[in-house]
This record gives structure tokens, C-alpha cells and sequence, in this order.
């Protein structure tokens, strides 16, 4: 599924502003679906939900164990509750809940959503920020695990993970993020897109380092080095046909991600391409320590998720490819 | 089931329970007696009597569901659901043992007629909450019924789920409280007292029910004393004896979680004959 070559880029909503959206048209479509809240509805934006559809919006407090384990309950009475909450409260304060209420007992219809992942959520600073979510989710066997990049892709993935049976976590950003999508995109859960095509390295992304990976890849066009971008938005099941396409194609890749290396995206693609079809690869993440207060801007700069550190990157592995 | 039986149809019925949680923990050699053998009461009452259940149609929609928190009491469970039709009584030998479907602690993947995978305390009482707002959305009768240990209802998450089901008037749950006074450490009083039990839960908006957990008319009362109860959710402490109807067993701490031997099964099934 190839989108559009483009590398102008608008800026567009942040996808949990996309997420609250599209949670109210599925809300529409679907009466089964419930939502569950620990105090951040006006954060998470489901609290356009809850005005909505009151008799469906649970009201949980600030107890997001007992809120992933009602959801459980909830979706074993045949319901499809959405459980939302910043994403470092909802995976870690629930994670056991999470592992054997959600994740072990077979058939538990569970969407679990994190905003506020990573460090673009500025100023509030490291307690608030979920650097380690897709470590945990993805260790939770069974589970469907998506980023999405933009408004377009989430609003397609909260509808998407309704309609997939079974424990989903979709995680969402705090601030507004260009537009990568056109609308009328198609995707798929497990579907890589090829946003940027190109022959010397493939730039692998999720989320906000999706348009950064993009602008790196025009940064590198500049250069004379041709560089591909490819949105991955599903963590888990990965899309293995994509990464044996980018390693046997292009021969490198640098995978990007506003998450800590160790657990990320990154790690997942290196073990795919080891057990596929090895080839010079570079992470850009965060490395091994936790980030602070300061402006989106001013953290995505000094905790090196740039354009400019992706292009570094790629032209480490390509000296490298030789 | 929901037929009202004979008093000593449901004490002989109680005694047979005992002794297949005597005879499978002793064959598995590792288990947990004490908290099986307290709890057998509450469970026969609920099972043949109290509970709207098909053991012939598992998944009816409408069925009421019973939850067991504290999971490791997990023979007393399996064998009223044998003895219900559920599964095989004559597979409750294989407890613990490679690819039995009487697993350690409960789990759906092996035995799908169980309502919630369990074994981690304090999370059971939430999910059935979860279920009960289920019911209430789907606007079905099914009740719910959760029983915790005393040993479990230490953990954060049982008052977290406390405080949720009165402030959602969550009366079509019951939870029970099977305390007996015993956890692995020793006597519940000198790890983490949880007294002043009663009044704990009624200050978290909870109808509390104090009475005798092996007291079977006194049980009848309480659950259809909860039926009756609207607007709040009802919580039975039901004081029992850990390793209730052994004599060696009774009120001793090292039964928590040990198996009997071959010669202290002999002895306990003659007190069970």
C-alpha cells in the first residue's frame, strides 16, 4: 500500500485529539462500546464521549488497577470498553492487571489507550512521560500493539481496533502533529506504509518521528542520498514483509521512535532482520535515561528525536553498508 | 440449579468436597488445604442453591457468574463444578499436573467454564464489577459473586474496587470475604490486621453481613438478605475456620499451603467418612 510521495507537511491535530474524535463516531456505530476513565477525561479526550453517551462513560477515579480490570469484566459481559488513561499510568499501574485479566484468559475484548506517550508532552515532565509503553504492551502476549502517526491514521485505528477481536493497545500523542495522510488512506492492522520511496536506506518509523523521518529523508535528497520512509504503526504483529522488503531492497535501515531504544520498535525490526536478512541498521531513541520539563520543542532536540539525528543516523549506516 | 435442598443433602455434599480437596492435594503433593476447606460452604450454597447456572450450557448469556479471588483455593472450586456436571470428578486427581485442566490457580485457557482467570490477588472483585456493569448495560439479571480471602483483601486494589461499587450502586454484586484468620505468613492479626472489618466496608457504602461461613441456613439468609438489598453493593464477611473439618488441619497456619502426606490423608479422610 503505497500513499503519496510528499514531503510537505501540514500541521494537523494531535492524535489523541483524533482518538476522542473518532471514539464518538464509533460510539455512534456501536452500542457496545463503553468507555472507562481515571480522571483525565479532559486530557484523553474522551470526555466528548461522556457527554455524549453518559449511560456508556464509567467514571473510575484515580485507580487505573481497578479501571483495567472493570474494563476486563466489562468486555467478558460481551461489551467493548475503551480504557483510557495517560499511557505511563495505564500500562504501568495496570500492568499485572493488564497481564492476567486482559492478556492471559483467552478472548478478552480490551482496548486499552495511552496518550501522552513519550516526551513531546513537555513541561509536566518525567513522571507523566511514557517512554516504555510499547516494552510493556508488546510483552503482553496476545495483545495488538499500534502507534499511529497522524489524525488520519488514528481515526482509521481506534475503528480498526474495535472491529479486531481481542486486548489492543493504541497509543496517542499530547501535541498536534503534521499531517502525513491524505484522507480516504487505507490501512490495516500489521500493514507497514511506504510514504517516501527510495533505493540507499529505509527509515523506519511510528508516531511523531514518522514526519521527522520524512523531513530527514528530504534533508538526505538534498545530498544526493535517497532515502525511504516507512510509517509502521503496528508494533505488534509486526509487518514482516515490509522489513524483509527494506533490508533486501535497500541493505539499511534506521529505525526511529519516540520511545527508550531498549524495548522499542527498533529492537523488534533488528531481531526480524537477524532472523531474515541481516543488514546495517541504526536506532534513534531515547537512550537509556529519562528526559524533564521543557518545551516539546526544546526535549525532542536535546533527547536527539530530530530530522537532523535521523539523517546522522542514516549516514552512519550507509558508510557502514559499505 | 435453584432448588432448595435437604440440610443434610448439602452436608453430605460438603463432605465429599472436602474430601476430593483432601484426596487432590495430597496426589498433587503441593496445593493450598486450609483456604479450600473454608470456603466449602459458601460454595455449596451458591452452586446448589443461590446461583442461576446451567453446568450443561457454560456460556449463557444470563448465567450468574461466581469469581474466585483468592485463586489458590482453587480445589474447593473445582470440585463443586465436577460435582455440578462442569468437568470430570474423576480428572480432579490431576491437579497440578502437565496439561490437567485443573490447573495450579484457575485459568480459562484450561478450563473455559471458569468466569476469570485468577491467582494474583485483589483483581478479582474488579472484574467482577466489570461484569456487573455488563449485565446492568445489557440490562440482564445475572448476579456476580466474588469471593476474596482475608490474606487478600490487603491489597490496594480490593478498596479500590470498594469504593467504585457503592459509588456506582453496584447491587447486583456480591462479594464475600472468606475469613478465616489464616494467611502464609501466619494468623492475619499479626501480619496486617484487617479489623475492624465490618465497619471498614460500611464506611465504604457496602451492606455488610456478618454471620458464621459454615452455617448453612445463616448462609441461605445473607444471600437472599443481598438479593434484597438495593441501591449498594452487599459484602458477606462470612468468619470461618481455616481447614474447617479436619481436625489436624483446623485453625493451623502450616496448612495455608501445604499438602497433606499419604498418612495424614488417611487420617483426614476417616474424619470426612
Amino acid at each position: 500500500m503505497a500513499a503519496t510521495t510528499k514531503f510537505d507537511l501540514k500541521m494537523g491535530a494531535a492524535t489523541r485529539e483524533a482518538f476522542g474524535k473518532a471514539l464518538v463516531e464509533l460510539g455512534r456505530k456501536n452500542k457496545d462500546v463503553v468507555v472507562c476513565d481515571a480522571d483525565l477525561s479532559k486530557s484523553t479526550m474522551v470526555h466528548w464521549f461522556a457527554k455524549e453517551f453518559p449511560e456508556r462513560f464509567v467514571s473510575c477515579g484515580i485507580a487505573e488497577a481497578n479501571m483495567v480490570a472493570i474494563g476486563a469484566g466489562l468486555a467478558s459481559g460481551g461489551k467493548i470498553p475503551f480504557v483510557a488513561s495517560f499511557s505511563v499510568f495505564v500500562l504501568n499501574k495496570g500492568f499485572e492487571q493488564l497481564r492476567v485479566t486482559a492478556a492471559y484468559p483467552p478472548g478478552i475484548n480490551l482496548k486499552v489507550v495511552g496518550t501522552h506517550s513519550g516526551i513531546s508532552i513537555g513541561e509536566d515532565g518525567p513522571s507523566q512521560m511514557s517512554i516504555e509503553d510499547l516494552a510493556l504492551a508488546t510483552a503482553l502476549p496476545g495483545f495488538t500493539v499500534i502507534s499511529p502517526c497522524d489524525e488520519v491514521s488514528m481515526t482509521a485505528f481506534v475503528h480498526l481496533a474495535a472491529e479486531h477481536f481481542g486486548p489492543v493497545f493504541l497509543r496517542a500523542g499530547r501535541p498536534k502533529v503534521p499531517v502525513v495522510y491524505n484522507a480516504g488512506q487505507k490501512f490495516e492492522i500489521g500493514k507497514a506504509i511506504e510514504l517516501v520511496q527510495g533505493k540507499d536506506v529505509t527509515l523506519i518509523a511510528h508516531g511523531l518521528m514518522v514526519a521527522e523521518s520524512i523531513r530527514a529523508a528530504e534533508i538526505l535528497d538534498g545530498e544526493g542520498i535517497s532515502a525511504r520512509v516507512v510509517d509502521m504503526p503496528t508494533i505488534k504483529p509486526l509487518d514482516l514483509e515490509a522489513i524483509r522488503d527494506a533490508a533486501t531492497r535497500t541493505g539499511a535501515i534506521v529505525v526511529s521512535e519516540e520511545h527508550l531504544v531498549d524495548g522499542g520498535l527498533g529492537v523488534k525490526v533488528a531481531q526480524a532482520v537477524g532472523r531474515m536478512h541481516p543488514c546495517v541498521m541504526e536506532f534513534v531513541g531515547i537512550e537509556n535515561t529519562y528526559a524533564e520539563s521543557g518545551t516539546p520543542a526544546q526535549l525532542l532536540e536535546k533527547y536527539g528525536l530530530t530530522a537532523a539525528n535521523i539523517a546522522s543516523a542514516a549516514r552512519r549506516a550507509l558508510k557502514r553498508k559499505g | 440449579m435453584q432448588q432448595v435442598k435437604d440440610l443434610g443433602e448439602i452436608q453430605d455434599f460438603c463432605k465429599k468436597i472436602r474430601r476430593h480437596i483432601i484426596e487432590m492435594i495430597t496426589e498433587a503433593k503441593s496445593g493450598h488445604p486450609g483456604g479450600s476447606l473454608s470456603a466449602v460452604e459458601t460454595l455449596a450454597v451458591l452452586y446448589l442453591e443461590v446461583m442461576r447456572h446451567d453446568p450443561k450450557n457454560p456460556h449463557w448469556p444470563d448465567r450468574d457468574r461466581f469469581i474466585l479471588g483468592k485463586g489458590h483455593a482453587c480445589p474447593v472450586l473445582y470440585a463443586v463444578m465436577a460435582e455440578c456436571g462442569y468437568c470430570p470428578v474423576d480428572q480432579l486427581i490431576t491437579l497440578r499436573k502437565l496439561g490437567s485442566i485443573y490447573q495450579g490457580h484457575p485459568d480459562r485457557r484450561f478450563l473455559p467454564a471458569l468466569e476469570a482467570s485468577t491467582g494474583s490477588l485483589g483483581q478479582g472483585l474488579s472484574v467482577g464489577l466489570g461484569m456487573a456493569l455488563a449485565a446492568r448495560l445489557n440490562k440482564s439479571p445475572f448476579r456476580t459473586y466474588v469471593m476474596a480471602g482475608d490474606g487478600e483483601i490487603q491489597e490496594g486494589q480490593i478498596w479500590e474496587a470498594a469504593m467504585f461499587a457503592s459509588f456506582h450502586k453496584v447491587d447486583n454484586l456480591v462479594a464475600i470475604v472468606d475469613y478465616n484468620k489464616i494467611q502464609l505468613d501466619g494468623f492475619v492479626k499479626d501480619i496486617m490486621d484487617v479489623e475492624p472489618l465490618t465497619a471498614k466496608w460500611e464506611a465504604f457504602g457496602w451492606h455488610a453481613i456478618t454471620l458464621d461461613g459454615h452455617d448453612i441456613p445463616a448462609l441461605r439468609a445473607a444471600f437472599a438478605e443481598a438479593a434484597a438489598t438495593k441501591g449498594k453493593p452487599t459484602v458477606l464477611i462470612a468468619n470461618t475456620i481455616k481447614g474447617k473439618g479436619v481436625s489436624f488441619m483446623e485453625n493451623n497456619p502450616k496448612f495455608h499451603g501445604m499438602a497433606p502426606s499419604r498418612d495424614e490423608m488417611a487420617l483426614a479422610l476417616k474424619e470426612l467418612a
